[in-house]
């Protein structure tokens, strides 16, 4: 079985979603090869030798500079039908969505999203596939190849296996229509504070907060849990905290030991972005939220209340 | 400009559920509009009113009930439906029905194709991706702002790392976030002329596919079974006075504190 993997980068970096896509696909054994597409990328592509990649194909041309996916449905195309892959798996995006749909139409190729997991079975793959708001969990396959599977980021660990990856430069062939979007200004980071992507711990704050100055009281709890401050959709658009914070469907994907959602009702978008988080603790007046319906604690209340009290009560503890 | 605006009826939000013969979404109760179609439709009808005499036509694809769902849009303001239902088409996959919304769109030939951005049913959201691919048209996902000028769309977008600004030429397949508007009540006005607006009919046959690259025969892809989650552990609740007192208790037992 060859399994090919999607490596998306950002600014210099692998993204550890797809290292996790990798890690898994190495773990089901058979041939992995990572694919790569940008400029200036080579350096990166030899990264993922160590999460299981023993080749990495490259695309560097500076076409494929701005992070957009029809380009790289050309890039992914060429190297599946040339390397004969069974499988190519994505880190679920929204560059990795758009990659796989403009594959699975190019190729006749089947794609599942939103997977949690997938295991070797038989000759093939089954993939582990939550649905209606993860009330049912399916099971799902393919019935030709090559498969095409997006991963919940998230859902799968990356791990170091400390391998080398052969790096195998690709001259792409890009089609007219896939250069015809372009790219006029890139989203890049302004962050500022520590990075709720590596903190254990996150309190986010939602439109039930009332106001921005509702983000204070949850500086102070973030402060005295040795955690970062986490926002919605919502308020990061109406202006009350800045982008680098948002997490959801647009905005960052979050898997903390412990996740405190404060005043979020938990819409769809929101919850795909931290619904992987271990212990989840949701602080809102609304009895009939639905983000009680998957969190772990509900706390059934007014947050400008509960948040102050909160935070006295940790450090008291905290201190003793 | 003809826009051409894909939607997609799904199950009434408090229905959802699984049929355990088919393995398949049941469809039999009420339907709705997807709500994020609606922001579709309301930019499309934006689009419409701010500029030249535009067309503004909702393609489906869906059992014959599916016609409520664009009965909703076209009380909002869309001129005409062509819905494709065809028990043949049961059951289609995303890369099925991006056959079955190709040939469509190849028929209309608009000069704009917009998607909303989520399925509220399969939880899906790559529809567009396939359905540019076949047209081999330029595609933009997740706009939070649309503009069209001298032949081209311009979108403001939203990502993981912030905003990009995207240029594509038309004819072109956008997908819209629902941070782009906020979609318009239909009138009673809009609602009593609904039922005027044209809707046609369509089987994949009317559309030259052939039955066999849709359904269940024309997907890739299954539903092998149906499980339970994992359990979560005990959800607990508490609330009143002493509720900041067991969330610290909480923590403390979950050891993270």
């Amino acid at each position: 079985m060859k399994t090919l993997v999607f490596l998306e980068h950002h600014e210099g970096e692998l993204l550890k979603p797809s290292l996790g896509v990798l890690s898994k696909a190495a773990s089901l054994g058979g041939e992995v090869a990572g694919v790569m597409a940008g400029s200036d990328v080579e350096g990166l592509a030899a990264q993922a030798g160590a999460y299981g990649a023993g080749t990495v194909y490259v695309a560097d041309d500076p076409r494929l500079d701005a992070p957009l996916p029809q380009p790289r449905v050309d890039v992914l195309a060429q190297v599946v039908q040339a390397g004969g892959f069974d499988n190519v798996f994505l880190a679920q995006s929204i560059l990795g969505a758009d990659i796989a749909a403009g594959l699975a139409a190019r190729l006749d190729a089947g794609v599942n999203w939103q997977l949690t997991d997938v295991r070797a079975d038989g000759d093939g793959i089954t993939g582990t596939q939550p649905v209606l708001a993860d009330t049912v969990v399916c099971e799902v396959g393919w019935t030709s190849t090559p498969r095409i599977a997006l991963f919940r980021a998230g859902a799968l660990d990356a791990s170091e296996t400390g391998g080398q990856a052969t790096v195998e430069p690709v001259q792409p062939e890009l089609q007219d229509f896939s250069l015809a979007a372009e790219m006029l200004e890139q989203a890049h980071e302004e962050s500022s504070g520590p990075s709720i992507e590596d903190a254990d711990i996150i309190v986010a704050g939602g439109r039930g907060l009332g106001g921005p100055e509702g983000f204070a009281p949850l500086e102070e709890l973030a402060k005295a849990l040795g955690g970062a401050v986490a926002a919605t959709r919502a308020v990061v658009d109406a202006g009350w905290y800045p982008y680098s914070a948002q997490v959801g469907q647009t905005g960052k994907t979050v898997a903390p030991k412990l996740y405190i959602g404060c005043g979020i009702s938990g819409a769809i978008q929101h919850k795909v972005g931290m619904q992987s988080s271990n212990v989840i603790v949701a602080i809102n007046k609304d009895p009939n939220a639905p983000i009680f319906e998957f969190a772990d604690l509900a706390v059934v209340g007014d947050v400008n209340e509960i948040v102050p009290k909160l935070t006295e009560l940790v450090r008291a503890r905290k201190g003793a | 400009m003809k826009i051409a605006v894909c939607v997609k009826q799904v199950p009434d939000t408090s229905s959802k559920r699984m049929n355990p013969a088919t393995k398949r979404l049941d469809r039999s109760g009420e339907g709705a509009l997807n709500p994020f179609d609606a922001n579709a439709v309301e930019e499309a009808l934006r689009l419409k009113e701010a500029g030249d005499d535009s067309e503004v036509v909702l393609v489906t694809m869906g059992p014959p009930s599916a016609g409520d769902a664009m009965r909703k849009a076209l009380a909002m303001g869309a001129d005409r439906a062509v819905l494709v239902s065809d028990d043949a088409a049961a059951g289609s996959d995303a890369l099925a029905t991006s056959r079955v919304l190709a040939a469509v769109l190849e028929r209309e030939s608009p000069d704009l194709v917009l998607f909303g951005q989520y399925a509220g049913d399969s939880e899906g959201a790559v529809l567009w991706a396939a359905v540019a691919e076949r047209l081999r048209r330029p595609m933009v996902s997740q706009v939070a702002e649309l503009t069209v000028e001298n032949g081209a769309v311009r979108g403001r977008r939203q990502t993981e790392f912030g905003y990009d600004v995207i240029r594509a030429p038309l004819p072109a397949v956008i997908a819209v976030s629902d941070a782009i508007n906020e979609p318009r009540y239909p009138s009673l006005k809009g609602i009593m002329g609904a039922k005027k607006k044209p809707q046609e009919v369509l089987s994949v046959g009317d559309l030259g596919v052939d039955g066999g690259q849709v359904g269940e025969s024309g997907s890739a892809t299954s539903v092998l079974a149906l499980n339970d989650p994992p359990p979560r552990g005990e959800s607990r609740r508490v609330e009143g006075d002493d509720a900041a007192g067991q969330v610290v208790e909480y923590l403390a037992e979950k050891r993270l504190l």
